[in-house]
């Protein structure tokens, strides 16, 4: 007994200092973890007098220079584009100009390049898991495995919608967004384009697809070109079908609204990248009488193409339809990964539910970035 | 060759590109920023083709005399107009061959191609943008005409969305106690797009981004070749 009443005597007089330097101002600069080597982290906690402060930096000669004095008893401030290695000197004074008083703290800190992002653990994990599963069903796609995939009626309807062009005579109309090719909506829009110019060869209709971007215009163009020649008509493929337009947002509507009144195309698709001519565009087209389909990733815009258009590719569907289309068994698995990755979403929300009611809070803090 | 290129060219600015994302230290930032220098200096060179692209397929109409060739012609015009101004007297502060322009600046208050920009192009951008409230209203018509459930449903948030984004739903409904705050429509619109409207573009978004990770994994193995024009 006498002796845990010595144990507990040694913890409390341990603690009593801890205890006092806690109450203590304290400035300190270290190295901005997880980051590629050019910044610092200055953080401080100063005595709750203190009316204002100065916040400085040694230069080459040891001279320091004020570069921060936004006033907090406890803050942190980072210092950035700095040299990779370098070492910085900095000090800290606290002014309490009602006493006439301050005090000053010195710190310094060398800066590293970090070999990974801690706070982007979660998303690695994440990224690792989805991938992993995708890469899994791709496996067993091919083995021959059969994959359930749900039914995306707008991609169903391509055919009747090219159907219908090839009946009535009329041109397709296919608009790539008005994303550039960096935009992976572009991309996805570039792989249906290339089943639709496929088809829209073995039935022998034209295929309009005006561009924003000249960038667009190639890769679209090479994508329709290969397209005719897998489908056998390489005779049939126009260049000139596959134009630019114009690179300003308006200009560019102006341009395809005038194709859609004089044209009349039978069927329009609307895919990629759309802003604030989402409406202008398929309002247009609901008034010359087309089948329209549209998707896009801007959840802003989906709500006017639901409403314009006969089908609308909702999130996810716009990245899968190159795949859903091919029916190809590897590429049927990855969208089969796709799901496992809803799955694995839905099972986080209900858990970072639970746990913020619980209060536990390291939960979300992980995954909005805390990794570190 | 041809097309095992493009593919081991995607799979290595993929792979790199990915993992830079996640190390912060050199070489990835580097390689980022030098792949996306090489982009736009390719966009540069496409430039060139867009309008070689635009000037050919003006220029054919108008010789075939196809149909509604004035519209071409008048494109052609605007571009050459556009072009020519520009090159002689530049934009802004930028001088063009002729310098700076100071004579025309004083007559028209602005560089002509400023001036053109600011009064031709602009009020016909404007224009364009202006028709959207027009098609938002006939859209809105289509969307809320009650046949049903979910139009009904849909009508009934809308009306109340857009009245409580005016200043009439505070006339309507501030006579309401503090007690149902809630009730008042400025409230119950802000709770409509705080909660039911973000919870359902999260959803959309994380959707969406689940797509973008096996597109891009797809494209990266070399499994999607759509863009290519398809082919084994």
């Amino acid at each position: 007994m006498k002796k845990i009443s010595l144990l507990f005597i040694t913890i409390l007089m341990g603690l009593f200092p801890l205890a006092i330097w806690a109450n203590q101002p304290v400035f300190t600069a270290e190295d901005m973890p997880w980051d590629d080597g050019t910044a610092v982290l200055l953080k401080w906690n100063l005595d709750s007098k203190a009316d204002s402060l100065s916040l400085q930096k040694a230069d080459s000669l040891g001279v320091y220079h004020e570069f921060f004095n936004e006033f907090s008893t406890q803050g942190q401030h980072i210092e950035s584009s700095l040299e990779i290695g370098g070492t910085y000197k900095y000090r800290l004074i606290a002014y309490n100009r009602a006493a006439g008083d301050s005090s000053v703290f010195t710190g310094s800190a060398t800066t590293k390049a970090q070999w990974f992002d801690m706070n982007k653990l979660s998303l690695l994990i994440l990224l690792g898991l989805v991938c992993g599963a995708i890469l899994y069903y791709i496996y067993l796609g091919r083995k021959g495995k059969e994959l359930f995939i749900r039914r995306i009626s707008g991609l169903d309807s391509m055919d009747e919608a090219i159907g219908r062009a090839t009946e009535k005579g009329k041109p397709i109309l296919f608009v790539p967004g008005l994303s550039d090719l960096g935009d992976i909506q572009t991309i996805a829009a570039l792989n249906i384009l290339s089943p639709l110019a496929q088809k829209s060869a073995e039935y022998g209709t034209e295929l309009l697809v005006p561009c924003r971007s000249s960038m667009v215009m190639s890769a679209a163009r090479e994508t329709v070109k290969e397209a005719y020649m897998q489908a056998g008509r390489p005779d049939a493929y126009r260049e000139e079908n596959i134009f630019y337009l114009s690179d300003d947002q308006f200009g560019f509507v102006a341009g395809v609204d005038g194709i859609m009144l004089r044209e009349q195309p039978a069927a329009n698709f609307f895919l990629g990248a759309f802003w604030a001519e989402s409406l202008i565009l398929t309002e247009t087209g609901f008034g010359t009488g087309a089948i329209q389909t549209a998707g896009t990733g801007q959840p802003h815009q989906l709500p006017f193409f639901v409403v314009t258009c006969d089908y609308t590719l909702i999130g996810e569907e716009l990245y899968a339809a190159s795949a859903y289309i091919s029916r190809d068994p590897q590429q049927l698995g990855s969208l089969k990964g796709h799901d496992f990755g809803k799955l694995l979403v839905i099972i986080l929300v209900l858990v970072g539910v639970v746990t913020e009611i619980l209060g536990w809070g390291w939960f979300k803090h992980f995954f909005e970035g805390g990794g570190g | 060759m041809k097309r095992n290129a493009p593919l081991v060219v995607a799979f290595i600015a993929g792979l790199v590109v990915l993992v830079g994302g996640f190390i912060p230290r050199e070489p990835f930032p580097s390689i980022e920023s030098t792949l996306i220098d090489w982009f736009m200096i390719i966009s540069g060179f496409a430039i060139l083709l867009g309008q070689a692209s635009l000037l050919h397929l003006n220029i054919t109409r108008v010789k075939e005399k196809m149909p509604n060739w004035p519209y071409y012609l008048a494109g052609l015009i605007s571009f050459a107009l556009m072009l020519i101004v520009g090159l002689l007297w530049g934009m802004e502060q930028t001088p063009g061959l002729l310098g700076q322009g100071d004579g025309i600046v004083k007559s028209l208050g602005a560089k002509p191609f400023d001036y053109l920009f600011t009064n031709a192009f602009i009020p016909l951008s404007a224009t364009m943008f202006s028709l959207l409230a027009f098609y938002i209203a006939s859209a809105a018509y289509r969307a809320f005409i009650i046949r049903t459930f979910e139009s009904n449903l849909l009508m009934i948030t809308a009306v109340i969305v857009m009245l409580g984004r005016t200043s009439f739903a505070q006339l309507l409904t501030g006579w309401i106690p503090d007690k149902l705050s809630f009730l008042r429509l400025p409230e119950l619109t802000n709770f409509i797009m705080e909660y039911p409207n973000t919870a359902a573009q999260r959803a959309i978004l994380i959707s969406a981004a689940l797509g973008i990770v096996g597109a891009s994994l797809r494209i990266i193995l070399g499994i999607e070749r759509s863009y290519l024009g398809g082919g084994k």
